[in-house]
């Protein structure tokens, strides 16, 4: 957060030289970053003639949305030509609920995992963390027989349990790491106090709990708005999300590619996580790192 | 119903942890119990329990697309991981040096890593178009005969496939290993100035040890993209050309569901599994570990 303080001083004594190096090295490897971001918005904006005869890097004469609206509007996926439109119902209507159902269980087990000693809790703790490094691939097959035995198979509801089925584990540790730094005090003040198990959580943690809940709500969106898989095999037709409409666009074209059609499509699909992104970057951050440090 | 008695919140707590318990216990033992003893049997298009011994174990070792699957997990995670690593602490130890634009730049790497990798995938294979693509920048700044054909070229699409994923993830192993860094004593740093130890050797035998727990973080995060590894391949070669760049993942995929082949995709996703175990357990007790004995 504050770079030029501690840091800096280590280093007063780093040759000027190296110090440019650094700048140098850091500003190519922003460059390679932005590159593909950069690449994707030009070429969304540029006609096919204009993309045969310029190069990939070349800003667009003129800015065409006529791309845009396509790719949004009448691009075909598979059979249908109705454009990405219907993939971002789609993923709006798997995203949200989605996450408001991941966060509330992984919030409410993270609660009864932290504060209370509960007979095998430690035990449904530790298969969560393992679990939670198991491949997609291994799970999927025993949910679609999950999924279609309770009649949830190729529906909305279908989709959404089985986001949560993978979220429960990450949210859960979140959760459960955020309420394990609350002192135990604040808690036994309470209970002196006469609240129950409910009232507790309701009214003194959950208000408390705001920061991590953004947290785990931004990477949950982002995860679930970018995932394949899932939406792939669980959602059937009716209910393929934004991505899977996205490949479809980009892999069933006969005929000429439309490469500007392609990219705009691509960057339609990327803007709700990409605004996310950049608007709470850095509740993103903190949400990595925090996630990140599993077990 | 219940008097409001310690006892009675704990049961509740105990009633609120049931329904997770049901769950994750149904699904992440008993679903991949359920498919390890489907691996054992003559499945095909739906499940049977005709016992088959090991036979789907032997079909799948002696099939030559899972050979080349996993052969090409095996070459990714060979090159991804210390590639990855490599570039994501390069770019942590110059930024923990304290340098303007901090943020900013933070900002700029971690980005890619709020994109879908069918996101990914999509851009990276218009980047690499041999016609239009980086190859055809080179050519038309004058290099006639540049070409760059990775991407259609079945020796080195995997190749292509690396360089997408390491645009994707440099930037969340620059943010875990940033945290580890940052968390380095003060007096270390000092010590290392006074005794005039070269960068690279204090970073190589002193900073990268101290930073373990780090480190394995970001092994744990980079194993779990290869073993998942599937949206990035399924959007830029579709496995191919031919099945030169199929994956584990999508071997499995396809032959649950287009070859209906559920014994063998079993017998691969069991496989599957045990290895990414037989990675991640020894890496959760290191973790841990260190952790106990740090703090």
């Amino acid at each position: 957060m504050n770079p030029a303080n501690a840091p800096a001083r280590r280093n007063a004594l780093a040759a000027p030289l190296s110090r440019v190096l650094v700048y140098l090295l850091l500003i190519v490897i922003a460059i390679v970053a932005l590159l593909p971001l950069y690449v994707m918005i030009v070429t969304a904006f540029k006609s096919m003639e204009e993309i045969r005869s310029g190069t990939l890097l070349s800003l667009p004469r003129a800015f065409g949305f006529e791309h845009w609206w396509k790719a949004w509007n009448s691009a075909c996926t598979g059979l249908r030509c109705e454009g990405l439109k219907v993939g971002f119902v789609n993923s709006f209507l798997i995203t949200v609920p989605s996450v408001v159902l991941a966060i509330a269980a992984g919030a409410v087990t993270g609660y009864a995992l932290s504060f209370w000693r509960v007979r095998f809790a430690n035990v449904l703790f530790t298969v969560m963390l393992i679990g939670g490094f198991f491949p997609y691939q291994v799970l999927i097959y025993p949910l679609v027989r999950i999924t279609s035995t309770v009649g949830l198979f190729n529906s909305l509801a279908g989709v959404i349990f089985v986001h949560v089925v993978f979220a429960l584990p990450v949210v859960t540790l979140l959760f459960r790491n955020y309420f394990a730094s609350i002192p135990i005090d604040l808690f036994k003040a309470a209970r002196v106090d006469g609240a129950g198990y409910w009232r507790f959580f309701f009214s003194i943690l959950l208000p408390m709990s705001v920061p991590m809940i953004a947290v785990a709500g931004i990477l949950q969106v982002t995860f679930i708005w970018n995932d394949y898989i899932v939406g792939l095999v669980f959602g059937g037709i009716n209910y393929a999300p934004m991505t899977v409409q996205l490949n479809n666009i980009v892999h069933s074209t006969y005929g000429e590619r439309e490469y500007n059609v392609e990219m705009a499509a691509t960057l339609l699909t990327s803007i709700i996580p990409l605004l996310v992104y950049f608007t709470s970057g850095r509740w993103f951050v903190r949400g990595v790192a925090s996630g990140a440090v599993k077990g | 119903m219940f008097v409001r008695s310690p006892s009675s919140s704990r049961l509740q707590a105990t009633l609120t942890l049931v329904p997770v318990a049901f769950v994750v216990l149904s699904v992440y033992v008993g679903g991949v119990l359920w498919a390890a003893g489907i691996s054992f049997t003559r499945s095909s298009m739906l499940p049977n329990y005709r016992f088959a011994g090991l036979t789907q174990y032997i079909n799948l070792f002696a099939n030559a697309r899972w050979q080349v699957s996993l052969g090409n997990m095996v070459l990714f995670a060979s090159i991804f991981i210390p590639v990855t690593l490599l570039i994501g602490y390069s770019m942590a130890a110059m930024i923990n040096r304290g340098v303007r634009g901090e943020n900013a730049l933070r900002t700029i790497y971690l980005y890619p890593f709020a994109m879908s990798f069918i996101v990914t995938g999509l851009v990276w294979r218009w980047l690499l178009d041999p016609n239009f693509g980086i190859a055809d920048v080179a050519r038309k700044l004058g290099f006639e005969n540049a070409s760059f054909d990775w991407i259609v070229n079945a020796d080195m699409a995997i190749f292509t496939i690396i360089i997408a994923a390491v645009w994707h993830s440099a930037g969340l192993v620059m943010v875990v290993l940033l945290a580890g860094l940052r968390g380095v004593d003060d007096d270390l740093w000092k010590a290392i100035r006074i005794e005039g130890i070269p960068a690279w050797k204090a970073h190589l035998y002193i900073i990268v040890p101290s930073i373990g727990t780090s480190i394995a973080t970001a092994l744990v995060l980079m194993s779990l993209t290869v073993v998942r590894l599937f949206d990035v391949v399924v959007a830029m070669t579709g496995g191919g050309p031919g099945i030169a760049t199929d994956v584990p993942a999508k071997f499995i995929i396809d032959h649950m569901f287009e070859r209906q082949q559920v014994g063998l995709a079993s017998a691969a996703a069991t496989t599957l599994l045990l290895l990414v175990l037989a990675v991640a357990v020894p890496l959760l007790i290191l973790k841990n570990h260190r952790k106990g004995g740090a703090r």
